[in-house]
């Protein structure tokens, strides 16, 4: 039962972590219509900022603060140079251009960092752990990733809800021709809505540092998952990043946690844990077509 | 006299002809993963094997070295090989890291008649019925490793142990190995994902299973990823882990630091061999390069020392395979690893050794050589294998 609740925690970690990803690039997707295969590249870029900044400065928020502002930053600067011109081109032009970009990136990382991975530090104090569930002390640094991330949650949800931009966003989402022909001067909205996605996305390349390695390519993997978390809430809304994204850190880490100790009750143990193996990984990817057959535009489509 | 006067003119022209293709460079194509989790691991290779072939020579043969990035993706690699092939005319190939990207190419090379050196990646599949007599494998048999990390679970006393291993070729090799040779009793066993990152379910199933120790093989960047949580889990200090050398290179050593102190490593070459080959490679390595080697870099400089006796011995004609392979199986060069020899299946026949971590007398941590836990070991495929 400990290891269950411990379990979950963990789900909860990851989902959270998925989520930050998720809502950039949804909000991107939903008002743009565009397709930004280079979202893990600003992941990773402010994994590399923060890291860097954190060996430097020893400060662990200032690191956190770099990164994110230098995700934004490239971001802004990516989405004016760039992206811009993509918006009324085919899909296929988007993922093409920004399959490019995650290219550039890789490389420009690897020239500036070296592909040596790199490190970073937990803070002192967030290092530790802490035991609320009995018999199971839990790591004090992913409890704040999971605080933070339901902060940002409840963070946009004020934003989108009950803020002026935020209505701007939600219109954009849906009536797109609509918010231009009443004058919005929708180019600085999609920089600022940009600008935001990779905000969050730099967040998370900066929370994840001191957990997992960093280094270049590290966005590439991320991003399957997080298009699975967008694709399962439907494009384009927020609430759905959120729900799809706990759903996929759940199954994720339960059918890690549990398929192959199940398949051992049907099956011999080396077939089970092979295939166990193999079964988990797909998890989330059965849990997405499931979703579809039942709602083929996902969980929460089309709302802000 | 016309006659005479035309031969010469012929031979004449024909001369600069043919020292030109004597001067030809022997093209290698180097294939390896430069990015992603295990990108440092293919630029270790790299490294090294540059650092042999300084100069542009390889056992006195003038040799060009095409190198590429494999992304580690089994697709991307076998294209760039086919390329290659068909239109580079390049006929020996190095540098492949993981197995599953080996286990791609290789049949591709062999099909055409090439050759197939390999610094790292030995996988199962090509070790025993499937080896074939164009196929090198400089580095060891996959299994090997872990059969040695096994052994050193015996030698250290460990009675219930957990395995963990990616789940790929390579991975499943391990397990295999480190069963071989483990006498005790295997409580958990738990195949990841090749690009997992976060193991914090793999954790909590390890304390629940509360084993002696701990064997995991997470090469590369997912080892670091794997050993600072395992550190966060609170598990260093409560349960030993015993690797074997890809799970604790001295880049992973470099980057969890103090949670590596204790940990039994098994290895085939240690930085700290004492033999003037390893010296004169470590200084040159350092030297060049400013970082420590890695277990990587010792194995792309004997591959590039044992295709430079190939080819010294062979004239530097890669496109006569027999005559490069009586030139390879004696392995006529200087091991870094001190001894050296090739088993029946092409496979390395060596020592391997035990290592601890430890912080020397200047602070800083390093593996350290402690004792020999097997002996001339070949592999457990040899035997099956018909060359």
């Amino acid at each position: 039962m400990t290891l269950l609740a411990e379990q979950l925690l963990n789900g909860l970690q990851y989902g959270v972590t998925l989520f930050l990803l998720a809502a950039g690039l949804t909000l991107v997707f939903g008002i743009m219509g565009l397709i930004n295969l280079a979202h893990g590249s600003l992941y990773m870029v402010g994994a590399f900022v923060a890291a860097r900044t954190q060996a430097g400065s020893g400060s662990f928020l200032m690191a956190v603060g770099a990164g994110m502002a230098v995700a934004a930053f490239v971001g802004m600067l990516m989405e004016v140079t760039i992206l811009r011109r993509l918006y009324f081109r085919d899909h296929l032009d988007q993922v093409l251009a920004t399959f490019g970009l995650i290219l550039f990136f890789n490389e420009a990382m690897a020239m500036l960092f070296g592909r040596q991975p790199m490190m970073a530090a937990i803070p002192d104090f967030l290092s530790g752990s802490v035991t609320f569930i009995p018999g199971v002390p839990y790591p004090i640094y992913r409890l704040a990733i999971i605080a933070v991330g339901a902060a940002v949650a409840a963070i946009l949800y004020g934003l989108i809800v009950h803020t002026r931009i935020g209505m701007l966003v939600r219109a954009g989402a849906t009536h797109r021709d609509m918010v231009r022909a009443l004058g919005v001067r929708i180019g600085v909205l999609y920089t600022l809505v940009f600008g935001l996605g990779a905000l969050l996305a730099g967040l998370a390349g900066a929370m994840v540092g001191p957990l997992l390695s960093v280094q270049v390519g590290m966005g590439d993997r991320i991003l399957i998952s997080t298009f699975v978390v967008i694709v399962i809430g439907g494009l384009g809304s927020i609430r759905g990043a959120l729900a799809g994204a706990m759903l996929v850190g759940m199954v994720d880490t339960l059918a890690r946690a549990y398929l192959p100790a199940l398949l051992k009750l049907v099956m011999a143990a080396s077939d089970a844990d092979g295939f166990g193996a193999g079964l988990s990984s797909m998890a989330s990817m059965m849990l997405m077509a499931v979703v579809l057959i039942i709602r083929p535009r996902g969980l929460f489509p089309g709302h802000g | 006299m016309a006659l005479t006067r035309r031969a010469a003119l012929a031979s004449a022209l024909a001369m600069p002809m043919v020292a030109r293709a004597q001067a030809a460079p022997v093209k290698i194509g180097l294939v390896t993963t430069l990015s992603g989790p295990g990108g440092y691991l293919g630029a270790d290779i790299r490294d090294a094997f540059m650092l042999a072939a300084d100069g542009g020579k390889l056992g006195g043969v003038p040799v060009q070295v095409l190198v590429e990035d494999d992304g580690l993706k089994p697709a991307q690699a076998k294209q760039t090989v086919n390329r290659f092939l068909k239109s580079e005319g390049v006929r020996l190939f190095t540098g492949v890291v993981f197995s599953n990207v080996l286990e791609a190419v290789a049949p591709d090379v062999l099909d055409d008649g090439a050759i197939y050196v390999s610094p790292n990646a030995g996988p199962s599949s090509l070790a025993g019925k499937n080896c074939n007599a164009n196929y090198y494998v400089v580095s060891w048999q996959n299994d090997t490793l872990h059969e040695s990390a096994g052994e050193n679970a015996n030698r250290l006393g460990y009675k219930k142990m957990f395995l963990l291993a990616p789940n790929y070729p390579a991975g499943k090799d391990a397990i295999t190995g480190f069963k071989r040779f483990f006498k005790g009793e295997v409580v958990g066993e738990s195949y990841t994902k090749l690009d997992q990152t976060d193991y914090a379910p793999e954790m909590a199933n390890i304390r629940a299973a509360n084993p002696d120790a701990v064997f995991q093989f997470h090469p590369g960047g997912l080892g670091i990823a794997f050993i600072r949580q395992y550190q966060q889990a609170g598990l260093v200090g409560k349960i030993p882990m015993v690797l074997a050398a890809p799970s604790l290179d001295s880049t992973i050593l470099g980057a969890v630091g103090e949670a590596a102190i204790g940990m039994d490593v098994t290895s085939h070459w240690n930085s700290d061999f004492d033999n003037a080959a390893n010296k004169a490679f470590v200084a040159a390595f350092v030297a060049k390069y400013q970082r420590l080697p890695t277990v990587y870099a010792s194995q792309g400089y004997d591959t590039a020392l044992a295709i430079g006796a190939a080819l010294q011995g062979s004239g530097g004609n890669v496109k006569d395979p027999v005559a490069f392979r009586k030139a390879m199986l004696p392995a006529n060069f200087q091991s870094v690893r001190g001894k050296f020899k090739f088993g029946p299946n092409q496979h390395p026949v060596q020592d391997w050794f035990g290592l601890r971590v430890e912080k020397g007398a200047d602070g800083k941590l390093a593996l350290v050589t402690k004792t020999r836990v097997l002996t001339d070991r070949g592999d457990a495929y040899s035997e099956t294998c018909k060359i």
